[in-house]
């Protein structure tokens, strides 16, 4: 067994191998030890200082692997943020918030991760790094499915990176769940729209949670939406649009309640962005 | 191979402090075990329960998600740091005055939670503190008091009530035993050991039902270093047995050849501490074949069904029956009937402290010290396991992180028991939140078909009644259920012709036992619901209609009793019947001034009547209290405080029955060597039974005193230092009791008091005198119902009860608002499924965010048996708070609910099939 706290990320990469689990905020690696015990080689990543933490270039924005939900419901963000920071809030609790990273809830890659859908929405890229160098992957190509991503042996996520790809913007998450706090989602949704100044939609976004094995963008439904008025975007909402979802049931809900509320809750995010900008 | 310890240095509570320890050690567990702070309690080691919770450099984290690795230089405040030599906080000092401490168990996260939240908002609302405190689960509370207690940490300190002689009985005095609860030095079951405990782990099926067969166990000792036994069925010197209903023993503490559950455990492994820390259960040598399992009555019913117990052919455990009155000519004659068909699942008690505690052999003797309901029960049971006499058994009850009737049944003594009787070393074991969930006993999932009818003008006829009961592998108090439901399942109502039956089945689910309510919570869900029924078809008003049905004095009850005072359950409808009125016309206000929102408010009402103590059993309670000659007044009260306040209500009884004031007294609680027996904490029955045997003490000791100077029973009495002052009439008599005569143990005066409740058996057709006094009450619940997502948002309970006299009105709030919660759960979110959800991610107990504000109402119809005409109130506060639910979704939705828990995808469907149907 071993265990690996290094400060600098150079040293991180190097620790890395195919048989270490990266250690960060530890929401999900220790509740998984009550289960299977702890992982034999763990590599804590919380001592490298540079990983934590938002900053921007004039491109995009750079959220740090070991930036926490509690430090993102506090960053000053522009508009289309708004959505990450409902969903940092509704994570878990505050102490899962305070702890939990962001990174970590994509690489823990559960159906259920309340990050997903807002950061699916924020055009988000994943940054991998190992010995050998770095890449990028759209997030939608980095989690491949239930507890399954890109990352390969030797390889960590470094940061998130959100591109400056959206102007007059406003956003807005839902999150259902069977109880107010600690709780683990129903279904969930995030939505991203540009509009003119007319108040017309010119880019919509929008994904849907714990309603299929990764969370989803719905093209459909974005496309439905480019060029109406916000103020009238839920009424083109539609169930077919909803079709490619492939809800589960389990302890939470049955899968037909799933896809109902997955429709519902857009509508009425659509409403909350109307509301916002009237 | 675990890690190369580590020399770690950080702050805690404002001191450096290094340890040596393995890096990926939880922190919890280097406070708890490495700096023996026990204050930081864990309840599920995976960040769902918060009662871990502590600060790191002024961040509340749980502490269970840490390794202490990471900590060099960090700054890290638990409970302990909170209080300056014992020196209370304003918050802790505000957690005492506000009752928001029950158990305790939860109340060191909950503080610190708090305390982040304080350092940057000192002045946070009420919405601030849930969101604050979202992450610390509460099972005893219903969180009301919590906040209550955050928000008015600032108000003017209080002088602690310290009510005076004759004054005590009625006042609202904070728990004598409350402070060690917010310093966190309270010792629960896994708070203490000694250093050099081994420690036990069971070896628990995999499967739901599986036959098993072990490999070398010689060898498996041989080849572990630190492993010093294996226990399995054919190490138990007693018999292999327990339960906690004479003659119907039947739970083995190891199973023999075949597991009946998932969870059951067929051997255990006692090792070293450190053993366990990289130790794979994987690896011990057992080799299961699955069989077929039935998890249902139904399917349990059916003939070719796999079969439980030999002697229990078909899996019926038993059945139970109460009828009275001419049925069917009754139902005949009636004008409305209404019936229908209503399932419940099982729910998990999910107290926050899991099973734990330690044994030691002392001589021929074992003791434990563990936490329980029942020390005597224990006590009984673990001589039988070990073949010894229940005189060599000691069994020293831990203050208790919640029971709710899962702690009266044995859990980890058998395995620390056998284990210490063995080695003759120290032995301990805590259970793992999945250990807990999966192995301990459940309360019965039911499904209830019922039939009630009434006349033109309001009053009921008949009621047929017929409910089977998942009673799990073993009996546990699956007879307790059986027999208890056909007495209650008529509500706290008039009925001229009534029949009720359950039947018990066995399947291979976790043994379902005891919890608050013993099987009336389900049964009220059906009554309760067909009676907002009858009430619609009838034209009438709901509460009306329960009214005019309603129970009183002289009146018969369906087991042909007749109380001729102390019912109460009219006042309690009473006291309703204006906020009835009021929340009846702003809900629809609300929804005619928003007819097209998706929001429907709707108003339930549920009434509930619950016998106190034993159903026609025996069940005395003997209680204790001297006076030293040092001056000491020492109450022996054996009756387990699981956080309900019997510590704390046996003294106020005792003081004015002495007639010594509060603060004068100290206690001794529960230890079978120095208490005697008050029975189990269970049945609401410890206000009641060992109430009036701590007023009859109390009278012993008085009539004691009063004899020493021949004064008259009007005389008041006044100790002070070590003199008794008698003041009687005009003269005063100084008693030096010094002086007196010592006993072996320095006590130089005793009171002893016992009483048992006058019960009769019942015939066959349920006809008798099951309990000497029943409780009442009534609870309304105003909510909103989200139609297009099926969601409940719980606005505002009122719970009206009868509790003849509240002894400390702040603990029976501190009851109701905690009941309900549980009752809250059991309506909108609690369903355990066996295999599914053994962890408190998955279970879903309500958090501070969901629970209405929650109004008390104190009915007080004196009971002629009670000490000062007090009542139960444990269980009577969550009976009616599903059904008022049910009621009001009903009400706002037209849309009633016959399975619970009424998660938001059930509440939409059945939405969904009313609008199809109109």
């Amino acid at each position: 067994m071993s265990y690996i706290l290094p400060s600098t990320l150079n040293e991180a990469l190097d620790a890395l191998s195919d048989d270490v689990t990266v250690l960060a905020g530890g929401t999900d690696v220790f509740p998984g030890a009550t289960v299977v015990g702890m992982p034999d080689k763990v590599l804590d990543i919380t001592g490298v200082k540079e990983l934590r933490g938002i900053s921007e270039t004039d491109k995009a924005y750079r959220i740090g692997a070991l930036t926490t939900w509690t430090d993102v419901a506090r960053a000053e963000l522009p508009a289309q943020f708004d959505s990450l920071k409902l969903a940092a809030i509704e994570i878990g609790s505050l102490q899962i918030q305070n702890a939990g990273t962001l990174a970590g809830n994509l690489c823990n890659a559960s159906p259920a991760a309340d990050g997903v859908p807002p950061l699916l929405t924020l055009n988000a890229s994943v940054e991998l790094a190992s010995p050998n160098g770095i890449r990028c992957l759209a997030l939608a190509d980095f989690i491949f499915g239930n507890r399954r991503t890109a990352l390969e042996a030797q390889e960590m996520v470094t940061a998130i990176l959100i591109p400056k790809d959206i102007n007059q913007s406003v956003s807005h998450f839902i999150k259902l769940g069977a109880r107010k706090y600690l709780v683990i989602s129903i279904a969930m949704v995030s939505v991203v729209l540009e509009t003119d100044p007319s108040g017309s939609i010119t880019q919509a976004r929008v994904a849907v949670g714990a309603c299929s094995e990764v969370a989803q963008r719905l093209p459909d439904v974005e496309k439905a939406l480019l060029g109406i008025s916000v103020q009238d975007a839920a009424t083109v909402v539609q169930f077919e649009q909803f079709d490619h979802l492939s809800p589960i049931s389990d302890v939470r809900a049955t899968k037909e309640y799933r896809k109902n509320a997955a429709v519902e809750l857009v509508k009425r995010a659509l409403d909350k962005c109307a509301e916002k900008l009237s | 191979m675990k890690n190369q310890n580590v020399a770690i240095s950080f702050n805690l509570n404002g001191a450096s402090v290094t340890v040596n320890v393995d890096p990926v050690k939880r922190l919890t567990k280097v406070l708890r075990e490495d700096l023996k702070l026990t204050g930081t309690k864990v309840g599920c080691d995976a960040g769902d329960c918060g009662a871990c919770s502590i600060l790191i450099d002024d961040e509340v984290v749980c502490g269970c998600l840490v390794p202490v690795g990471r900590l060099a230089g960090a700054n890290v405040v638990t409970v302990e740091g909170l209080s300056k030599e014992e020196a209370l906080s304003k918050l802790q000092a505000s957690f005492l005055r506000y009752g928001a401490a029950q158990c305790g168990i939860c109340t060191p996260g909950m503080l610190t939670a708090a305390t982040a939240l304080l350092m940057k908002n000192p002045t946070p609302t009420r919405e601030d503190v849930k969101d604050a405190l979202g992450g610390v689960l509460c099972r005893c509370t219903g969180y009301q008091k919590i906040i209550d207690a955050v928000v008015n940490v600032n108000a003017e300190e209080v002088a602690d009530a310290c009510p005076s002689a004759g004054d005590a009985v009625g006042s609202r005095v904070q728990r004598i035993d409350g402070k060690p609860k917010v310093l966190g030095s309270d010792i629960f079951g896994d708070d203490y050991a000694p250093d050099d405990a081994l420690r036990v782990i069971a070896v628990r099926s995999p499967y739901h039902r599986a036959s098993f067969e072990f490999g070398d166990l010689d060898a498996f000792m041989r080849d572990h270093d630190g492993v010093e036994l294996v226990l399995t069925a054919k190490d138990v010197p007693g018999e292999n047995l327990f339960g906690v209903i004479h003659g119907m023993e039947d739970q083995p503490a190891f199973a023999e050849k075949i597991a009946r559950f998932k969870g059951e455990a067929v051997a255990a492994i006692v090792a070293s501490n450190a053993f366990f820390e990289d130790f794979k259960l994987a690896s011990f040598p057992v080799t299961w074949t699955e069989l077929d399992a039935v998890l249902l009555p139904e399917d349990a019913l059916k003939e070719d069904a796999p079969q439980l117990h030999e002697d229990r052919p078909g899996n019926t455990m038993v059945k139970g029956i109460v009828q009275r009155g001419k049925l069917d000519q009754l139902f005949q004659d009636s004008d409305v009937v209404v019936e229908g068909e209503f399932r419940t699942g099982f729910v998990e008690h999910a107290y926050i402290e899991p099973e734990a505690g330690f044994a030691r052999r002392v001589g021929d003797r074992v003791e434990i010290q563990a936490c329980t309901q029942a020390p005597y029960m224990d006590r009984d049971s673990v001589a039988t396991i070990l073949g010894i006499s229940p005189e060599n058994v000691r069994i020293i009850p831990t203050s208790v992180g919640g029971g709710f009737g899962s702690k009266l049944d044995l859990s980890i003594q058998p395995y620390i028991a056998l284990a210490t009787w063995k080695l003759n070393k120290p032995v301990r074991m805590t259970y793992s939140r999945s250990e807990s969930i999966m192995s301990t006993t459940k309360r019965h999932p039911s499904h209830i078909k019922a039939r009630i009818s009434a006349k033109k003008d309001g009053t009921l006829a008949a009621m047929d009644f017929h409910g089977v009961f998942n009673t799990g592998a073993y009996a546990s108090w699956g007879p307790t259920v059986a027999n208890r439901v056909p007495v209650h399942a008529s509500g706290p109502y008039y009925f001229p012709a009534y029949r009720a039956q359950s039947h018990s089945v066995h399947t291979n689910c976790p043994p379902s036992g005891a919890f608050r309510g013993f099987g009336v919570p389900q049964s009220s869900i059906a009554q309760e619901g067909l009676f907002d029924e009858l009430a619609v078809k009838l034209g009438m008003d709901r509460l009306e209609f329960r009214l005019k049905n309603a129970l009183v004095n002289g009146v018969p009850t369906v087991t042909g009793q007749v109380f001729e005072t102390g019912v109460g359950f009219k006042d309690c409808l009473e006291a309703l019947q204006p906020k009835w009125r009021t929340a009846l016309a702003e809900a629809d206000k609300f929804n005619q001034d928003n007819p097209d929102s998706n929001i429907r408010r709707g108003v339930g009402v549920a009434g509930m009547w619950y016998g106190c103590g034993n159903t026609s059993l025996p069940n005395p309670s003997t209680m204790k209290v001297g006076i030293k000659s040092d001056g000491r007044c020492v109450l022996f009260q054996g009756a387990v405080d699981i956080g309900q306040g019997s510590n704390t209500v046996m003294t106020q009884i005792c003081s004015d029955a002495v007639g010594i004031n509060f603060d004068k007294f100290e206690i001794v609680t529960g230890d079978t060597d120095l208490t005697a027996d008050a029975g189990k904490t269970s049945a609401s029955r410890q206000t009641f039974i060992s109430g009036k045997a701590s007023y009859l003490a109390g009278l012993d000791l008085r009539t004691e005193i009063l004899r020493q100077v021949n004064a008259s029973e009007k005389a008041a009495l006044k100790l002070d230092g070590t003199q008794i002052i008698v003041t009687d009439k005009n003269s005063e008599h100084i008693i030096d009791l010094t002086a007196l005569p010592q006993d072996e143990d320095g006590f130089v005066l005793i009171g002893e008091g016992t009483y048992d409740p006058p019960t009769s058996p019942l015939d066959e057709n349920g006809q008798g005198i099951p309990y000497a006094m029943f409780g009442y009450g009534a609870h309304m619940m105003e909510l909103e119902v989200d139609t297009k997502l099926g969601s409940v948002k719980l606005l505002r309970l009122v719970a009206a009860h009868d509790v003849g006299q509240a002894i400390n009105p702040l603990l029976v709030e501190g009851q109701v608002e905690g009941g309900s919660a549980q009752g809250i759960g059991l309506a909108l979110l609690e369903e355990f499924i066996p295999g599914k959800n053994e962890n408190l991610h998955d279970y879903l107990i309500p958090t501070i965010g969901d629970m209405p504000n929650v109004e008390t109402i104190l009915v007080e119809a004196k009971d002629p048996h009670g000490p000062y005409g007090a009542k139960g109130i444990g269980e009577q506060v969550l009976i009616p708070t599903a059904p008022a639910i049910l009621n009001a979704i009903c009400h706002a939705t037209g849309a009633r609910i016959y399975q619970v828990p009424a998660t938001p995808d059930r509440v939409l469907a059945a939405i969904q099939e009313a609008q199809g149907e109109n």
